[in-house]
């Protein structure tokens, strides 16, 4: 992401680019009813081991129950109905999410993977002190370990995120929210797991706050080397922080793209249309539209582009054949047939 | 006229054990008609504060509002019967309020007419009947919800977020305000309609020569649009002026912040690892404890301050007492001051007088 802190991390993840951490092909998930809801379809996405992979998109578009699917943590009515989840261990190890259950999923959890919610502030209990709730972590994980040893790697892992160790005997009522989300990403960070998935983590807090823990996210992972699934509707934001991302639009991928390259030039007309949607603070006074219409319902079966009632570049195949996610000459994946050659007679007309 | 005067608001809350939480601090500002003033700050400042005691909901413990030149203590308008009743429906007919969430703000049991209906039968005059309902068309239709015959008889669940808050919206709209406090009205909403709604807000003040409050947390959008800003901290404001000086050539170190804080696609790589490592170096010259501290005496800012100076412990600085002396304000700055000693030559001059805490 940031390449030129100089930090080695840096530059060996790059060098690693090819190394996978965790592999999405194909996963599609519903939730149950009457008329089931196709939240996500038929998504692959690859994370690379040290990277930040962010996705994007708005409420309903199914990112945050990819993530719930990444992790394992679907619960009726949201059901994985296709699609592999595979981890690969440094080791070479590969493992299949999907056969992995009790103890072994447990023991995967907060290991390998761990993640932190948006609401993960109000995740703390209430009556029990945050040294205690971060014992438990230890108690169950690291059954080796002695009093002595839980209690000061807790005091380290507070120390890390930027608060006084000597708060672990305080209740989660006596931090503010911001310290609250610090103690819970400290959490998350326990076990060094290879990979963090953040829901929304900055969401519910200040701006300042927000890129307080930002930037200890970012520190800590060119520190330990874990990778992070950041997810979040807040694009500009994202295109900071992320290496690669994913725009997701009505439960599925439409463009997945280098995050700087993104930032300048959009290919989807959705990424367009989100990226305007955030007015320049800087910039000059003009007069701001975002994205017009509304999201398709996701319990319909959907014909052509999903995006194409909204789309400002719409032309005639798109409201006929869904485009496939494909990436053109010298370019990144996108799904829209702008940019599929077969419709270049098309798009020099209809589209921009 | 102005259409709304604020004098030296102050409320306090009371707390366990007797104690008075200082929510708001002296605030005094004024809203004019076909004009947004922005009213900025992260939760906790008090700019909800502001805003609930504004509507009535909350009591101020001193200071003044004016709706339209009449002491909102008073009541409104003379020649209304007396009582509070009259009083309190006459403030509400000139002020109305659109709040932050469209899911809670309206009720799931009714349809969108109804909801419309009755501030046009409580406040508006109207006696049922088709030029009733002729009404509350034209009222959907004045916010783009149309066709309006089949947005009235929907119901709130019915309707995506955007277009619940369009109907709060007409609500708000159907006793023909002349102030509108909007407290967040698009923080929960999807990110690609948000600059719809304020697009709307923007052509109804312009329309209806609205006096328009935008309380928000988000710089981009107060800057665009709103032409004076008031940047709240802790209860006070500490910067304000005209909307480009306030966001362009902020003058004290929190507004410096805020700026600086918020994402900028346009910024390189290298330049935000540079800004990072900047935060960095800042934030180890105190401690974490130290910048979540509440101060009741001096400059409520310094602990999170990178400028903190001896003298800023002694006593707040006074808002107005900078005024003109703001650093790229310019002659085009007018209005534009912020409640800091840097901006305030003698102090910078004088030694630290003394630091009594």
């Amino acid at each position: 992401m940031i390449p030129s802190t100089g930090t080695e991390t840096r530059d060996d993840s790059s060098g690693l680019g090819t190394d996978l951490v965790l592999r999405a092909s194909n996963v599609s998930v519903e939730y149950a009813g009457s008329r089931p809801t196709r939240a996500v379809r038929e998504v692959s996405l690859e994370l690379r081991r040290g990277e930040v992979l962010g996705i994007v998109g708005e409420s309903g578009c199914g990112k945050s129950t990819f993530a719930y699917a990444l992790t394992r943590m679907l619960r009726p009515p949201a059901r994985m109905t296709a699609g592999v989840v595979e981890y690969y261990g440094r080791d070479g190890e590969v493992i299949d999410l999907a056969a992995l259950s009790g103890d072994r999923l447990r023991e995967f959890r907060w290991n390998k993977i761990s993640m932190v919610f948006q609401s993960a502030m109000n995740a703390l209990n209430p009556v029990t002190g945050i040294g205690s709730q971060m014992d438990d972590i230890f108690r169950t994980h690291r059954p080796g370990m002695d009093k002595a040893a839980r209690r000061a790697r807790a005091g380290q892992l507070l120390e890390m995120v930027g608060i006084d160790p000597r708060r672990l005997r305080s209740f989660p009522h006596e931090l503010s929210g911001g310290m609250r989300q610090r103690v819970v990403i400290a959490m998350a960070l326990a076990l060094e797991p290879e990979i963090v998935v953040m829901d929304e983590p900055t969401t519910a807090l200040d701006v300042l706050v927000q890129r307080e823990i930002l930037d200890e996210v970012e520190r800590l992972r060119a520190e330990l080397g874990f990778s992070v699934v950041f997810i979040t509707h807040d694009l500009a934001l994202l295109l900071e922080i992320s290496d690669r991302l994913a725009v997701m639009y009505a439960g599925q991928v439409v463009e997945y793209a280098p995050a700087e390259q993104v930032a300048t030039e959009p290919l989807h007309p959705y990424t367009r249309g989100l990226l305007r949607s955030f007015p320049d603070l800087r910039g000059q006074r003009r007069e701001m539209h975002g994205i017009p219409g509304n999201p398709p319902d996701l319990r319909e079966a959907l014909v052509g582009c999903p995006f194409a009632p909204r789309c400002e570049s719409v032309f005639e195949p798109c409201r006929e054949i869904t485009p496939p996610l494909r990436a053109p000459a010298g370019g990144w994946p996108v799904a829209c047939h702008l940019h599929d050659p077969a419709h270049d007679d098309y798009s020099s007309e209809g589209g921009r | 006229m102005s259409a709304l005067t604020v004098t030296d608001l102050t409320v306090d809350y009371r707390q366990r054990g007797g104690s008075r939480f200082r929510a708001v601090d002296a605030l005094s500002f004024a809203l004019e008609p076909g004009q947004t003033l922005a009213l900025v700050g992260e939760s906790g400042s008090g700019k909800s504060t502001v805003v609930r005691t504004l509507s009535r909901f909350v009591k101020p413990s001193a200071g003044e509002i004016l709706l339209r030149g009449v002491d909102a203590a008073d009541g409104v308008e003379r020649g209304l019967p007396r009582g509070r009743r009259a009083k309190r429906k006459a403030y509400h007919k000139t002020m109305q309020l659109v709040f932050q969430d469209p899911f809670a703000s309206l009720n799931p049991m009714h349809t969108v007419a109804h909801h419309l209906r009755r501030p046009l039968l409580l406040h508006g005059g109207h006696r049922r009947g088709p030029k009733l309902e002729a009404a509350v068309l034209d009222l959907l239709r004045s916010v783009n919800l149309t066709p309006a015959e089949d947005v009235a008889r929907k119901h709130p669940h019915e309707l995506s977020g955007g277009q619940r808050q369009r109907v709060a919206i007409a609500r708000a709209l159907a006793t023909d305000p002349k102030v509108l406090l909007a407290d967040e009205p698009v923080s929960m909403l999807d990110v690609s309609i948000r600059l719809e709604i304020l697009n709307l807000l923007d052509r109804l003040k312009q329309d209806r020569d609205l006096a328009l409050l935008y309380v928000t947390h988000d710089l981009a959008t107060a800057r665009h649009f709103s032409s004076q800003i008031m940047v709240m901290y802790r209860g006070e404001v500490v910067e304000r002026g005209p909307s480009d000086q306030v966001i362009l050539h902020p003058a004290h170190p929190y507004t410096r912040m805020l700026a600086a804080a918020a994402p900028d696609p346009t910024v390189s790589r290298a330049a935000l690892a540079e800004a990072r490592a900047q935060r960095a170096a800042l934030r180890d010259t105190r401690a974490a404890e130290h910048r979540e501290s509440v101060l009741d005496q001096g400059c409520r800012f310094r602990s999170r301050c990178p400028f903190a100076m001896p003298v800023c412990a002694t006593r707040p600085p006074d808002l107005p007492a900078v005024k003109g002396s703001v650093p790229g304000a310019g002659a085009g700055g007018a209005g534009h001051a912020a409640r800091c000693w840097l901006l305030d030559e003698s102090a910078a001059a004088a030694p630290a007088a003394d630091s009594a805490d």
